[in-house]
This record gives structure tokens, sequence and C-alpha cells, in this order.
């Protein structure tokens, strides 16, 4: 065996200097133009932003070297941790459209089922559609006074707040909108997984008297883990980076007096750097994004092994 | 909307950088073929059919017109006075249609700069975007070199690094170069896109090598089998590409707003953006303009679904 090989590996080993040779200056031209701007403009910027979340910003512009002052500040700065919960509280709810999208998922590949691909895209079109412009419309739908949602929950004897300008109330409402846009595109890839799910295994479980629900419970579900679990990920890191909708439904200080109290972590970033001009400490703000995300993902990561050795 | 699907990028490729690169079998058309049927069969059975399909098309009919009802409601909008949209009745339909709205749009804002600027920005993106990732993963996934994989895993990691991070020193350089408010400061960092490199890397890794080296033995050079051979066998991933590309440029906030301060030089996800909570704007009028604003996204949507919808997925599941 060993032998035989021998001859054949040798070759590969001429064979390659010479491909090296033969592609010469090539791969560079390739892959330069991407690479230079992918330099300047991404990797130069994210060590810059290390840097200037070390130094304090004057209002005139030109910055000093502070060292950790930015962090030492932004631990204790209030609406850090504020911004922290706000951003949970959308990602907690956001989630809640998760299970939904499974069950929906599941309904929309029955075998068989007419108008599929109309559902399909019902559903899927919000995912599509620009933020801001949607926004628009929801500001109405959310109306304190001729709001359509506080008029249907009267028909319910229930008297719905001013959603948009009440503290906790404004968030509920953009993880409302958060949860009706991402509903599509979490169906769609559970959808894909639902798909690879065997048919003879339905055939089974109807043969033991399983009722559709047991089915569901027995069947989809652990054959579906792996799509769940990808479908929470990206919902998570997603939710995280509230910032479009909050910022297109909510608006910015100077219309909307609830925003102060209501911040995400990436609105909070970006009001400390684009609106009182504060870079040194948004940099900061954003390397604490960095990192959160980064412990998010190694989190689900880990739990994503343990649950894959346990199969 | 835009964060979904930059986020999808980013654990897509955190998910495994190195994933099997092959199509996932759930999107196969044959298993999904052979699947159905079968199950199709299963459910044949008379009496169960029809019942659990009814419970399907009550969920599903109920969940979709939630989904669609704001378009609709949007629509509805455009259409009625701003007296009809303030009434604390609500008007399902308007007493007379009033297309005049549409027309105040063009009046009142700077609607035909940002759609300009919306389509010029996302349109050369797009180009950019295929023809820089294409080269660059065909060289990632193809050719040696040295340093090759110091390189990938350089353009790979910016992956894991959220946008926030970038931004600031982002806008530092558009502001040095005098870019603010221009064209191509707006559209500068858009031009390149890791997450593109990844996906067409993973496209030519996966394409055959009979026909490279069939062209090569005929004597073309690396950029003729590159442009002439192995783009077109790429264009599924192309249109993957390009689709998430549009998406992306044409819904996303946050830069838009920080590079442009004057409303003319907006696209119009960040001109929309000015209008929020401006008591004087009239809120139909408002309606209109974003209905416009979207229009061409959903319009491609709704004439490729299939193509977006499977697109998204395969660059989410990637």
């Amino acid at each position: 065996m060993t032998t035989e090989t021998l001859p054949k590996g040798r070759a590969a080993l001429r064979e390659r200097p010479r491909l090296l040779k033969r592609d010469g200056a090539w791969p560079w031209l390739f892959v330069l133009p991407l690479l230079i701007g992918i330099a300047v403009f991404y990797l130069w910027p994210i060590i810059q932003t290390a840097y200037f979340s070390l130094t304090t910003w004057g209002v005139f512009g030109g910055s000093t070297f502070t060292g950790v002052a930015n962090y030492v500040r932004l631990f204790a700065d209030p609406q850090l941790y504020s911004a922290l919960g706000n951003t949970l509280l959308y990602t907690g709810i956001v989630v809640l459209g998760v299970p939904l999208a499974v069950w929906l998922a599941s309904l929309l590949n029955t075998p068989g089922l007419r108008f599929a691909s109309f559902y399909r895209v019902l559903f899927f079109l919000p995912y599509v559609a620009m933020p801001t412009a949607i926004a628009m419309v929801w500001r109405i739908i959310f109306n304190g006074d001729f709001g359509i949602l506080n008029y249907v929950l009267k028909g319910f004897g229930i008297t719905g707040p001013y959603w948009i300008s009440t503290p906790g109330f404004a968030l509920v409402a953009v993880a409302i909108v958060g949860l009706w846009s991402s509903l599509g595109f979490s169906m769609i890839i559970l959808g894909a997984g639902l798909k690879s799910i065997p048919a003879e295994l339905y055939e089974a479980a109807e043969l033991d008297g399983a009722t559709p629900w047991r089915q569901f419970r027995s069947v989809t579900v652990p054959l579906l883990t792996p799509s769940i679990f990808f479908v929470l990920i990206i919902t998570i890191i997603g939710s995280f980076q509230l910032f479009d909708l909050q910022y297109a439904i909510l608006g910015s200080p100077t219309t909307n007096p609830v925003i102060p109290q209501s911040l995400s972590l990436v609105y909070f970033f970006y009001q400390q750097g684009f609106v009182s001009n504060d870079k040194g400490y948004a940099a900061a703000i954003a390397m604490v994004i960095f990192v959160i995300i980064g412990i998010v993902t190694l989190v689900q990561f880990r739990l994503q092994k343990r649950w894959v050795s346990n199969d | 909307m835009t964060n979904n699907v930059s986020v999808a990028r980013t654990s897509a490729a955190l998910s495994d950088p190195e994933l099997d690169p092959t199509m996932p079998p759930p999107v196969s058309p044959k298993n999904r073929g052979a699947g159905s049927r079968a199950r199709a069969a299963r459910t044949a059975r008379p009496g169960r059919r029809h019942g659990s399909h009814a419970v399907a098309h009550v969920v599903l009919g109920v969940g979709g017109f939630l989904m669609a009802f704001p378009f609709l409601w949007q629509i509805v909008m455009s259409l009625s006075t701003n007296a009809e949209v303030q009434s604390v009745t609500p008007h399902f339909w308007p007493a007379h249609l009033q297309w005049s709205n549409y027309a105040t749009v063009f009046e009142t804002l700077p609607f035909l700069d940002q759609l300009r600027t919306s389509i010029l920005i996302t349109v050369i993106r797009t180009l950019a975007q295929i023809l820089l990732c294409t080269l660059a993963g065909y060289a990632f996934a193809r050719m040696t070199f040295k340093g090759r994989a110091i390189v990938l895993a350089l353009v790979l990691s910016i992956l894991m690094v959220p946008s926030q991070v970038y931004l600031i020193s982002q806008y530092q350089l558009v502001q040095g170069f005098g870019l603010l408010n221009t064209i191509v400061g707006l559209m500068l960092p858009g031009l390149f896109s890791a997450f593109g490199t990844f996906l067409m890397r993973t496209a030519f890794l996966n394409l055959p090598t009979e026909l490279e080296e069939a062209a090569r033995l005929d004597g073309a050079n690396p950029f003729q089998i590159f442009w002439k051979v192995m783009l077109p066998l790429a264009r599924p991933s192309i249109n993957v590409l390009a689709i998430t590309t549009v998406l992306w440029s044409w819904n996303e906030l946050l830069w838009p707003l920080v590079v442009s301060t004057n409303s003319t030089s907006m696209p119009l996800s960040a001109g929309l953006a000015t209008l929020i909570g401006d008591k004087t704007t009239d809120y139909p009028v408002v309606m209109a303009a974003s209905l416009m604003a979207m229009a061409p996204v959903l319009i491609m949507f709704i004439v490729l679904q299939r193509r977006v919808i499977d697109g998204l997925a395969f660059s989410g599941l990637k």
C-alpha cells in the first residue's frame, strides 16, 4: 500500500511548487482590490476603535490618551445598565417568536397544503420591507389617540396606553414590530430543517397511534433542534444589535422624551458617538457590545456542543 | 430587518468557517419531492386530511393577514385625508381616494434626489461586491499563494465583529477624505464585503476542477479561466450575493444617518427617518412616500419570491 502511494505523493510534491509558480502574481491581482478595501475600511477601523476607546475627545476635536478612563466612566454609568436591561427585554420578547415560528413552519409544511407559497410570501414580506418606511405606519397603528391597536383593544374593554411615549410600553411596541419582522425568516430556516425529516418517521408514529400533537412533540421538535438552535442564535444576536427599528419607531430625544430611558445598547452608542460627539466614550461602548456579543456567541456554542454530544 | 440580514451573514460565518460547502440537503429538490409525495400519500386518507388542513389554513390565514396588515393599512392611509387618519373611530376606507397625496410627496420632500441616491448606491455596491468578492473568493478557493491562510483568516475575522466597532473609524476616514454628504462617501465601506467573499469562496470550493484544468491545458490564463469558465458556473451564489446586497443597501439606516446630514444627499432610508415625529408633516403624504420607498424592493421580492426566499435562507444556513 505505502509503496504504491509513494510515487503519487512525490508527484504531488513536485506538482505543488510548479502550481505555485504558475499562479505567480495572479492570486494577488485577484485578492488585492478587495483586500485593500477590507484593510482600510474594516481591519484598520477595528484597531483604531480599540485605540479610540482609550482616548478622550475635546469639544473642538483633538483627543488625548486617557487610558481606561472611558471604561471606568462607562461601568459607573447607569445608562449602560439601563441600555443593557432594555436590550435584554427586547431580546426576550423577540425570542418568544421562535416557538411561534416552529409551530407556524410546521403548519406551513403540511404536505399538499394549498396556497403554501402564498402564505410564505405573506410571512416573509415584513423581512424585506425597509424598517424606516414600515415604521411609519406602525407609529400610526400604535398611536395612543387614533391608533387602530388601541381601537381594537377597546373592543375587548382594555384601555390601551400611549405606546410610543410611555416608558416600558415604548420598548414593547418596538419588540412587537421586531417579532413581526423576523418571524418569516425564522420560519423559512425552520422550514428547510423540517423538509429534511424523513416521512417514514411520521408514518411509523402514526402506525403507533400518535396524535398530530404527539408527532409534533416526539418527532418534529427533537429532529428540528439544530435548526431551532441556529434560529435562536440569529435572533438573539440580531436583537442585541437593535437600532434601525427603534430609531424608526420611537424617533430621537428631541421628538420623543421617552428615548433616554428606552435606549438599546446600539442606540446608546449612536447617541454618545454621533449626537453628543463623544467618540472616545462611544468607542468604549462599541468594545463592550463586541465583548457581550462574543460572550453570547461562545455560550451558545458551548450549549450547542453539549447538546450535540448528548444526541 | 437590515440588521437581520447582516446578522444572518455574521452568524452564518460564525457557525463554522469551514462548514461543508454543499447546498444543505433540506433544500435539495429531489428530497423535497420524494418526501412530500410520501407524506401526501399518508395524509390522503379520508377524514384526516380535511381536518388538519382546515387548522393550518385558519392559523396561517390569520397570521398571514396580521403580517400583511401594516402594508394594507399603509395603502389605505396613503389614500386618506389627514383628518381621516387622525379620526378616533378608524376609517377603514377613505371617503374619496386621495391620489394627490402621491403627487404631494414630490412637491414637499426631496424624494427624487433620495430615490436617485438609493438607486445609485445600491447598484454600484452590488456590482462592486459581485466583482471584488468573486475575484477574491476565487483566489482563496482555487489558487495557491503565500500567506493565503492568514489573509483569509483576517478577512473572515471581520464577520465576528459587530458593525459598531468599525463605524466611528469609518466615519473619521470618510470625513477625512472630505466625502461626507457625497454619494461616494455613502457607498464606500459597502463596496467591500467579507461576507460576500466568504460566500463566493464557498461557491468556488464547491465547483468541479475538471473544466478549469481543461481550460488551463488550452492555454487560458488565470483571469480567462475565472471569467469565462468559473464565473458563469457560480451564477446561483452570485444571485444570492446580489439579493442580500440589494436588500441590505436599500434598507440600511445607521451609516447613511451618520454620513449624510442634508436631506438632499440622503438615501430614502435616512430621508424618511428625518420625518419621524415631525408634527407638521401630513400623515397620508408620509405614508405615500414610505410605500414608494419600499416599492422597488417589495416588487423585486414578489417577482423573484422563490429565489429571494431560498437565497436568503441559503445565506442564513451557510
